[in-house]
């Protein structure tokens, strides 16, 4: 079985701070990590390839630095990491990003044989939109399994595959057939521990690196920002509202005091959330 | 949507800046795209509220734009859609879309797809908004791509600018700041809204509409992908935090996970919903669907106390539907202080069972009066 694994680099969002006066993001000295999804899908690709044998070929679009996540997704057991870093590709949105990641799909195809799972991260966590796996599901037209829970078993001689997806209000149980995209939920597996004898192969390994070139990309125009249908054309910090928050004068005020000031501020304000709450306390 | 910047490029966050001020002509094919379109998400006999919160919104945009508002069905029974589509014209929609088939009883991307992408090809949308629910963030995805165009993802206001152009304003850098992307040159410009950043819209019984009917031109036998089984969530397993009246909850100011059951008590005591701010679901202490925020759930309950919570956009767009905010945390420079109507500079850890112990004896004793 040959899967392969889309990840991204990005930014540790937790330590993400914003100048206060110019209102940019000071990207200086934030680490950058693998987006977190992106981790729960690496692992059950190296799951399936220990359970039913094959390769996992791990894939980003991102600068050069992007590297250093690829040697980690080496560490912790993949076959292979191939980087697709061009200048071409800046300033991609969701569906450039799809484009010139499904070319590099069709490159490793070819190279390594064709693929039955591309995994993708449910979403990243700079992003947040969860539309680039979609994305390649629709421009290979692979079926499309997102928000899977559970990936319940697969037959290989059949290309079958079994999965649970989270859907609205329960579980769907779906068969398919591969090849197939698959997203999967947090919670849904945690990732190994890479051994030290795999980091030191990892940092020797070799890291396929293509440009929009090598990897067979057939219109520029549809890369990068030109590629780009949306635009970005404001980027603001939301304006603190007229008035800030009323302060309770509670400086140096035991909490039970505390406690009493605020009951009686809320129940001057919302009425009717004292009658609610009585009503509701009374019900039990 | 941009997703952050690729590759290094200087002076961020203006991704995309140089094109902001890039003025083209729509192209002529575009030009016949007209009216705001919702997807109504139909499924086990009901409409998600999303859907007709959408059409709330959806109705400002077209009336802004003197367009109708039409609404997309798409299911297995034409009655059951017929009964749902009257429901939209209650919510503001002028007309309905319907695609019925046996095939469509359950949802299945390649199935619905077809389907969406059929109808939008037909009859042209200018606008096209989907809730970003797990369906809507499944179809909207493979939607967009198919007809190639721009989408933008978990939107938190919309509005029209001078040029006829949907402005979709949606936090970016990991919820650090806000950004408003527009979809210039293609059509339809799509965009998902999550479920209660926008409010249900009033009701209107007995106002009327038009069904459109548009045929599923696909067999059972083309689709891949089958459904052996739908296990549905128990009810008390779902947490109502999205439609609680009182919600509760924590942030990293309370230090432990341990102390985390002070806001679980407090939430108790009222018959309150709880719940946690991302960092927490990233530390395990508490479960992602108790997430409140960008990437977890939106609310608009009356009452939302927020103990020990810095208050980040992420987390401000996910609660800014709120009557009433009261925040409570020891760092009177907290951003939660701009959008909190009242705040109670002090250590959560201690307010948080004081409360829980005011509110306790306030209802027993005047319970027992009454």
């Amino acid at each position: 079985m040959h899967i392969v694994v889309c990840i991204k680099q990005v930014p540790d969002s937790a330590q993400i701070r914003v100048h206060p006066v110019t209102n940019t993001i000071m990207r200086q000295g934030v680490p950058t990590i693998i987006n977190p999804y992106d981790l729960v899908v690496l692992e059950e690709a190296l799951r399936l390839r220990d359970n039913y044998g094959g390769t996992v070929t791990v894939l980003t679009m991102g600068p050069p630095m992007a590297e250093d996540s690829l040697r980690k997704c080496l560490t912790f057991g993949a076959d292979r990491a191939v980087l697709l870093t061009d200048r071409f590709f800046a300033g991609s949105d969701t569906l450039a990003t799809s484009y010139a990641l499904t070319a590099a799909i069709r490159k490793i195809s070819e190279t390594w044989g064709k693929p039955d799972i591309v995994f993708a991260g449910k979403q990243t966590i700079d992003g947040d939109t969860a539309q680039v796996g979609p994305g390649i599901a629709s421009r290979l037209n692979l079926q499309q399994l997102t928000y899977v829970s559970k990936i319940n078993g697969v037959v290989s001689d059949k290309n079958q595959i079994e999965v649970e997806r989270r859907a609205e209000g329960g579980i769907q149980v779906l068969v398919s057939t591969m090849p197939v995209l698959v997203t999967m939920i947090e919670g849904s597996n945690e990732m190994r521990r890479g051994t030290m004898a795999a980091a030191l192969a990892a940092a020797k390994a070799e890291i396929v690196t293509w440009s929009a070139a090598d990897a067979g990309v057939e219109d520029m125009t549809k890369c990068g920002l030109r590629g780009s249908p949306t635009v970005v054309k404001k980027v603001f910090a939301p304006a603190a509202r007229s008035e800030k928050a009323f302060q309770l004068p509670v400086a140096g005020k035991p909490a039970e005091e505390i406690a009493a000031l605020l009951l009686e501020d809320l129940f001057q304000r919302k009425p009717a959330i004292e009658d609610e709450l009585m009503k509701f306390a009374s019900g039990q | 949507m941009t997703t952050a910047p690729q590759a290094p490029k200087p002076a961020a966050p203006a991704a995309g800046g140089n094109r902001a001020t890039m003025k083209k002509e729509l192209p002529e094919h575009f030009k016949a795209y007209r009216h705001v379109w919702v997807f109504i998400e139909y499924e086990h006999g009901k409409i998600h509220p999303v859907s007709l919160e959408l059409l709330g919104e959806g109705r400002k945009l077209a009336d802004k734009l003197q367009v109708e508002l039409a609404g997309v069905i798409i299911g297995e029974k034409a009655d059951e859609l017929a009964a749902a589509a009257q429901e939209c014209f209650e919510y503001g929609a002028d007309l309905c879309y319907r695609v019925y088939d046996p095939i469509l009883a359950h949802y299945r991307n390649q199935s619905f797809t077809k389907a969406m992408t059929d109808v939008v090809n037909t009859y042209k949308p200018e606008i096209f908004l989907l809730g970003a629910t797990t369906l809507g963030r499944d179809l909207a995805g493979s939607v967009a791509t198919t007809l190639l165009t721009g989408l933008t993802a978990d939107c938190t206001e919309l509005a029209i600018d001078d040029e006829r152009s949907l402005a979709a304003t949606r936090p970016t850098f990991g919820g650090s700041l806000l950004c408003t992307i527009h979809t210039l040159n293609f059509r339809p410009q799509m965009a998902t809204v999550r479920p209660r950043v926008f409010g249900l819209p009033d009701r209107q019984p007995g106002r009327t509409g038009r069904v459109i009917d548009h045929p599923l031109d696909m067999t059972e036998e083309s689709i891949i992908t089958k459904v052996l089984k739908f296990i549905p969530d128990r009810e008390s397993n779902q947490c109502q935090l999205a439609f609680a009246d009182i919600v509760v909850a924590g942030g990293l100011g309370l230090r432990s996970a341990e102390n985390f059951h002070l806001v679980k008590n407090l939430a108790e005591v009222l018959g309150a919903e709880y719940g946690g701010s991302r960092p927490l679901v990233q530390k395990g202490w508490i479960t992602a669907d108790r997430q409140i925020g960008q990437t977890g759930k939106t609310i608009r309950p009356k009452v939302y106390i927020a103990a020990g919570i810095s208050g980040a956009i992420q987390h401000r767009v996910g609660v800014e539907g709120a009557d009433l905010i009261i925040a409570i945390n020891t760092d009177p420079n907290a951003p939660i202080y701009d959008f909190a109507h009242v705040g109670l500079i002090a250590d959560a850890t201690q307010v948080l069972p004081a409360l829980t112990e005011a509110f306790a004896k306030h209802l027993s004793v005047n319970r027992i009066a009454g």
